[in-house]
């Protein structure tokens, strides 16, 4: 009877291996191919002959981005939103969360009502935009973190992360004579380092990967960010200037848009290590809540 | 050096007490007081912004001065041949979700626990996460390259000696289109929740029913999937409470007009209408019914939780 057991659990091993590695290929390929692409002489990538690694290989394709100035330009602005949207962003939700999760603040419900009321009911699309407007923040890069500097779900993370710092580290400090502000700045934050390097990494990855605001937002092409121009790439060729670049001959857009899409790509690609460290915690954190 | 007292003293009228409880984190106050502006600004005031659905906006008078017309864009949304199309799109859309991508995660899930070598499992998590980690841009210019007609899919089909198919300009392939790139995506990710689920059931569990002799998918059947259960409810809550809402980047990047009768759904036709028609007051419209409706949607799924005892919201 256990002989058949374990012959059965071990056909089930066997399946469960293959599915998962079916699974993981599933998602590793595509991505893959369009990598080949992007290496592969155009022949190859126009007769469909590239799969998983480059024929006719070549860089010819990250030349012409790595030249093209709108890039550097879109580039740029990406690196600006992501850096000052995430600084912003990480340092107003740790102050609020920090301030909702003091037991001795008056009115901490009533903000964290305010934030987790945002959760459920927006004004929407338009009236906000209306609002930007207003603020002459249409077409400036500040539209695309500013107005949604602190969000109620990484608040309520911190705001929990806050409150299970136990209370007698504050009141030892306290009678040391230290004050809400060198409680923060000396014990809280220095505390949450891990906390806080979790959520400024999935706050980066959002900033970097945002593609409705700034189609919302920007309207000159002089401050596309990175996702915009990625995107002018991949449905047309309207960007790539035929009589800038004599060997483009030898290119295919398919080609540059693989490379565009790994330019893209390559800084997550950079920071998924430390992503995986931390976000098995991230993801659980906001889940578990019994 | 001087302590800094929370306390206050007793003998001070109520009314004085609340206010030096107050003045006591003044430099607390002080310190939040951007993100709090920010958030009137950003987030409240776009509330009062709403009454346009209400009125006929002009951008000159503003939204305080542009004149009432009281249900008039909401009779044209209804009149509309646009409104039965586009919420049946955004519904069956979720619909079409729940069924087919919402077991995957949970599938993954229990494979990936089942799994005793872990280089294989840290390398298929590595591998199924990270789609979740890629824009929506980059996922779209992935499945164009995948389905295009010199793409992987057409030349797969070719060596069979099959015609190739241009995918992505067809309306029969546009909603599954839609879900599998939605699970392409996401699933990995969401199968950590249920894998931390099935991490905290008691191993005891499990060994009692190997000692009793249950295979492995009888473990799976009596003990795993019960004891995830309340995850699942949870999850499913959430699904059906945001069944009005769509990933909006990910229509965009996916839709063309070719397909607008099956890929249009609220959330890109308030885009399209209201910022590129610039029909503020009639897509406000749009969109205030939309979250009103998904609003009692979100509340009646949390009574419902609460009702039938699982897990709720709040």
């Amino acid at each position: 009877m256990s002989i058949i057991q374990s012959s059965g659990d071990k056909v089930f091993r066997f399946f469960n291996y293959l599915v998962l590695a079916i699974i993981g290929m599933i998602c590793l390929f595509p991505f893959m191919n369009v990598l080949a692409k992007s290496l592969s002489s155009e022949g190859y990538v126009v007769a469909g002959e590239v799969f998983l690694l480059p024929k006719g290989f070549n860089i010819k394709a990250y030349h012409y981005i790595l030249t093209n100035q709108s890039f550097w330009r879109s580039m740029g602005n990406s690196v600006y939103v992501t850096v000052a949207g995430t600084a912003l962003n990480t340092i107003f939700t740790l102050f609020v969360a920090y301030t909702v999760s003091r037991k001795h603040v008056v009115g901490r419900s009533l903000i964290m009502f305010l934030y987790i009321f945002t959760m459920m009911f927006s004004g929407g699309m338009i009236p906000t935009y209306l609002v930007v407007r207003q603020f002459h923040l249409v077409d400036k890069l500040e539209a695309l973190f500013i107005p949604g500097l602190v969000s109620a779900f990484n608040l309520t993370i911190m705001r929990n992360y806050f409150s299970t710092i136990p209370d007698s580290l504050e009141e030892s400090a306290r009678i040391d004579g230290a004050g809400n502000l060198r409680i923060l700045f000396r014990i809280m934050i220095p505390l949450a380092l891990p906390s806080i390097a979790t959520i400024s990494l999935f706050v980066m990855v959002g900033y970097w990967n945002d593609y409705l605001g700034p189609l919302i937002y920007i309207t000159s092409t002089g401050n596309r960010t990175l996702q915009v121009f990625l995107r002018g790439i991949v449905n047309a060729s309207k960007d790539i200037n035929m009589n800038d670049f004599d060997s483009l001959s030898e290119l295919s857009l398919e080609t540059i848009r693989g490379a565009t899409v790994f330019a893209a790509t390559f800084p997550i690609l950079m920071v998924y290590p430390f992503l995986q460290k931390y976000f098995v915690a991230g993801a659980t954190v906001g889940a578990v809540k019994q | 050096m001087r302590q800094k007292d929370l306390t206050v003293p007793l003998r001070l009228s109520p009314r004085k007490r609340q206010l030096k409880k107050i003045l006591v984190n003044t430099d607390l106050y002080l310190l939040i007081l951007p993100a709090l502006a920010v958030l009137f600004i950003f987030r409240y005031l776009p509330i009062y912004g709403i009454q346009i659905a209400f009125k006929d906006y002009n951008i000159r008078l503003g939204v305080d001065g542009s004149p009432w017309v009281g249900l008039k864009h909401f009779r044209m949304l209804f009149n509309s041949p646009d409104f039965f199309r586009i919420f049946r799109n955004t519904i069956l859309f979720s619909l079409y979700r729940l069924i087919f991508q919402f077991p995957i995660p949970i599938i993954m899930a229990l494979a990936i626990y089942e799994v005793k070598n872990r280089f294989f499992k840290r390398s298929v998590q590595t591998l199924s996460y990270l789609p979740h980690f890629l824009s929506w841009v980059v996922i779209g210019a992935i499945f164009m390259n995948l389905l295009s007609t010199q793409g992987m899919i057409n030349s797969i089909l070719r060596m069979f000696g099959q015609e190739p198919v241009v995918w992505l300009a067809q309306s029969r392939y546009f909603r599954s289109l839609l879900v599998i790139s939605d699970a392409w995506k996401n699933s990995g990710w969401g199968s950590i929740v249920y894998l931390s689920a099935i991490m905290s059931i008691d191993t005891d569990l499990f060994e009692a029913a190997r000692a009793d002799g249950a295979g492995v998918l009888r473990r799976m059947w009596h003990i795993t999937l019960p004891g995830i259960r309340p995850t699942i409810f949870f999850i499913i809550m959430l699904r059906l409470s945001a069944m009005l809402g769509s990933d909006v980047e990910q229509i965009l990047v996916l839709i063309s007009p070719v397909v607008y009768d099956v890929g249009d759904v609220i959330s890109s036709y308030v885009y399209r209408v209201g910022l590129t028609n610039m029909k503020y007051s009639y897509s406000s419209a749009v969109g205030l019914f939309s979250s009103v409706i998904g609003f009692i949607l979100l509340i009646s799924a949390n009574y419902a939780s609460r009702a039938f005892g699982e897990r709720t919201l709040w």
